[in-house]
């Protein structure tokens, strides 16, 4: 093993130049590996201070008043100031944008995995549309949602308007992941209910669809915890005004969490600025919950199989 | 009949997808073609100024342009090396166990609002290099710097993941070729996996560049919202594409004006750029599809 096998085409090599060489690619093999790991390091290390700042900057807030209390216009009430009507606003504008997704997406997913004949163009062609879509950046869903929905159809700055432009920046997502949870239903399930004399959707609803059921519900949770966190399209949807009331409907107007907290960012006072590091904290605790609701339910399935 | 029915309404779901994309198109052309019908193409391609909200309003979107490459320029310089490291430590180095643990962590990064970036920008990275500034011009209080360095850290996650995959879908018999031949890991990684992997690699940075270019709520924050000059200057802030569309956006400019109308044809100038960028990272990834799966 002393002969220097990186260069073995230039021959014979001095056996002490040759153990040279092979202590400095062991020295280079661990330098490699800890540059490696340091880049690791440094993603978690911005991670980690980026939680313990937001935590830290939004201790004294982090209190029922942040979910009891309304936004207060007042700058001597800043203490009293909390984000009720966004937290119920992101909850209505998500609920209603998971009813309009989900099934949407889910039905796109059956369609194209299921049903659809991949040598037909216009197949090819709706599969090429989903990957496109997932790129396009968020802000040009919310010119979609303002030139057309809001403006040409009327719908105007209320949460219907927010929850269907967000249901379409989130519905390749819900369509890809669904596309994948039913690709690994095994071939054989579907084979065995064709041999019983069940039709195509038969089959479907009653064996694939069940059997993709983690993959599916797992593709869901994260596709809307990305609708939660979304900021950009909602800011030329009008969640930016300032809004001291619960919604009553699906026609209402609204602001929701991200938006609420890149109101009190804007604001030069000291004590918004700890409201929106607890504002933080509160969408962050939303988004690991959904998260670990995902977890469990990728791993209840793992135990089953 | 009923079989039927089912198939038809699974198939207009499909649609919505090309509906959503034809609905963007139409959003965007008509009030572009209405905006250049009040300031010419030319003008706002080679325009130095972007002054839609002053008394003398110009229209020229390089300075727009300018900032949104610097930014992406600055993030990309970051997230690559950092991305890549990352996926080549996941795919060659770690052992099953801890790459079971890392990945989910790396989720986590792609999964913090960008609200949360852009905060953590402006508020702690922003003062962190002004006290430690080393030049007598300190940056100012929202800069394209700190912006670039919190979505450099965004993106991440992006690059890591596709360029991983990329990676592990280099068939296991090159790698073993290779320590047949007494490589080391590292020579493995560098000389053997990463040229295989090459195209998708590639494709991770394309696709990176283009979450880059299309991020707004960092750089609305962050980045400052001058844009009247053209800045080459990471520590002065000057607004993006995404951050003047966000900006604008966010008053109720009236209907129908040439201002109102410059929101859209930024936004199709960004809705080019980054659906060209996009196919680009297709095309790349469906050539290390192809050639090993």
């Amino acid at each position: 093993m002393a002969i220097d096998t990186s260069r073995a085409e230039t021959g014979y090599v001095h056996p002490s130049a040759a153990a040279l060489k092979r202590r400095r690619i062991r020295l280079g093999d661990t330098l490699f590996r800890l540059a490696l790991q340091f880049c690791l390091f440094v993603a978690f290390a911005f991670l980690a201070s980026l939680l313990i700042y937001v935590v830290i900057a939004g201790w004294n807030r982090l209190d029922l008043r942040l979910v009891t209390n309304m936004p207060s216009g007042l700058a001597s009430r800043a203490d009293e100031s909390g984000l009720q009507s966004a937290l119920t606003g992101t909850l209505w504008v998500i609920g209603l944008t998971a009813l309009m997704c989900l099934p949407t997406g889910i039905a796109a997913a059956i369609y194209l995995e299921e049903y659809a004949d991949n040598t037909r163009w216009y197949n090819r062609f709706l599969e090429l549309n989903i990957q496109n879509l997932a790129g396009v950046p968020s802000i040009v869903f919310g010119i979609l949602g303002l030139g057309i929905i809001a403006r040409v159809f009327g719908l105007g700055f209320t949460i219907i308007t927010a929850a269907i432009v967000l249901s379409l920046l989130v519905l390749p997502v819900v369509i890809i992941a669904t596309r994948e949870a039913l690709r690994a239903v095994p071939p054989s399930i579907r084979l065995g209910s064709y041999a019983l004399g069940a039709t195509k959707w038969q089959t479907v609803r009653r064996q694939v669809l069940p059997a993709a059921t983690s993959g599916t519900a797992t593709g869901s949770i994260l596709a809307l915890s990305r609708a939660i966190g979304e900021a950009a399209p909602l800011i030329l949807l009008g969640a930016v005004t300032f809004v001291r009331f619960n919604p009553e409907g699906i026609f209402s107007q609204y602001t929701v969490l991200p938006i609420a907290i890149f109101n009190l960012i804007k604001s030069p006072q000291a004590e918004l600025k700890e409201l929106a590091s607890a504002g933080i904290v509160l969408l962050l605790i939303i988004l690991v919950l959904m998260n670990s609701i995902a977890i469990v339910i990728r791993n209840r399935a793992g135990r089953i199989k | 009949m009923a079989e039927r029915g089912v198939e038809a309404l699974l198939f207009v779901a499909a649609t919505i997808g090309v509906l959503t994309t034809v609905g963007i198109i139409i959003a965007l052309v008509f009030p572009t073609i209405d905006f250049f019908g009040d300031v010419s193409i030319v003008k706002f391609l080679t325009g130095d100024a972007w002054t839609p909200l002053f008394a003398d309003k110009q229209y020229g979107v390089l300075p727009l342009l300018v900032a949104t490459l610097v930014v992406t320029a600055i993030a990309t310089l970051i997230a690559v090396p950092l991305g890549l490291g990352a996926a080549i430590y996941l795919a060659e180095y770690a052992r099953p166990k801890v790459r079971r643990a890392l990945k989910p962590m790396l989720e986590v990064l792609a999964g913090i609002p960008t609200v949360v970036y852009g905060f953590f920008a402006l508020v702690a990275i922003g003062p962190l290099i002004r006290d430690y500034w080393p030049g007598g011009d300190k940056p100012s209080f929202q800069n394209l710097l700190i912006a670039s360095i919190a979505m450099g850290i965004m993106i991440v996650p992006t690059v890591a993941s596709l360029a991983e995959d990329a990676m592990t879908a280099v068939p296991r018999s090159l790698r073993q070729g290779a320590y047949a031949l007494a490589s080391s890991r590292m020579q493995v990684a560098t000389r053997v996996v990463f040229p295989a992997a090459l195209s998708g690699i590639v494709a991770a940075i394309v696709l990176g560049v283009s979450r880059a270019i299309g991020e707004t709520m960092i750089v609305t924050i962050a980045g400052g919202l001058i844009s009247d000059r053209i800045l080459f200057n990471p520590i002065e802030g000057s607004a993006t594409m995404t951050a003047f569309i966000a900006s604008a956006g966010q008053g109720d400019l009236p209907l129908g004006t040439v201002e109102y109308k410059s929101i859209f044809a930024v936004g199709a100038l960004l809705f080019i750029i980054t659906f060209a960028l996009n196919i680009v990272s297709f095309r790349l990834v469906r050539r290390f599809r192809e050639v090993y799966e």
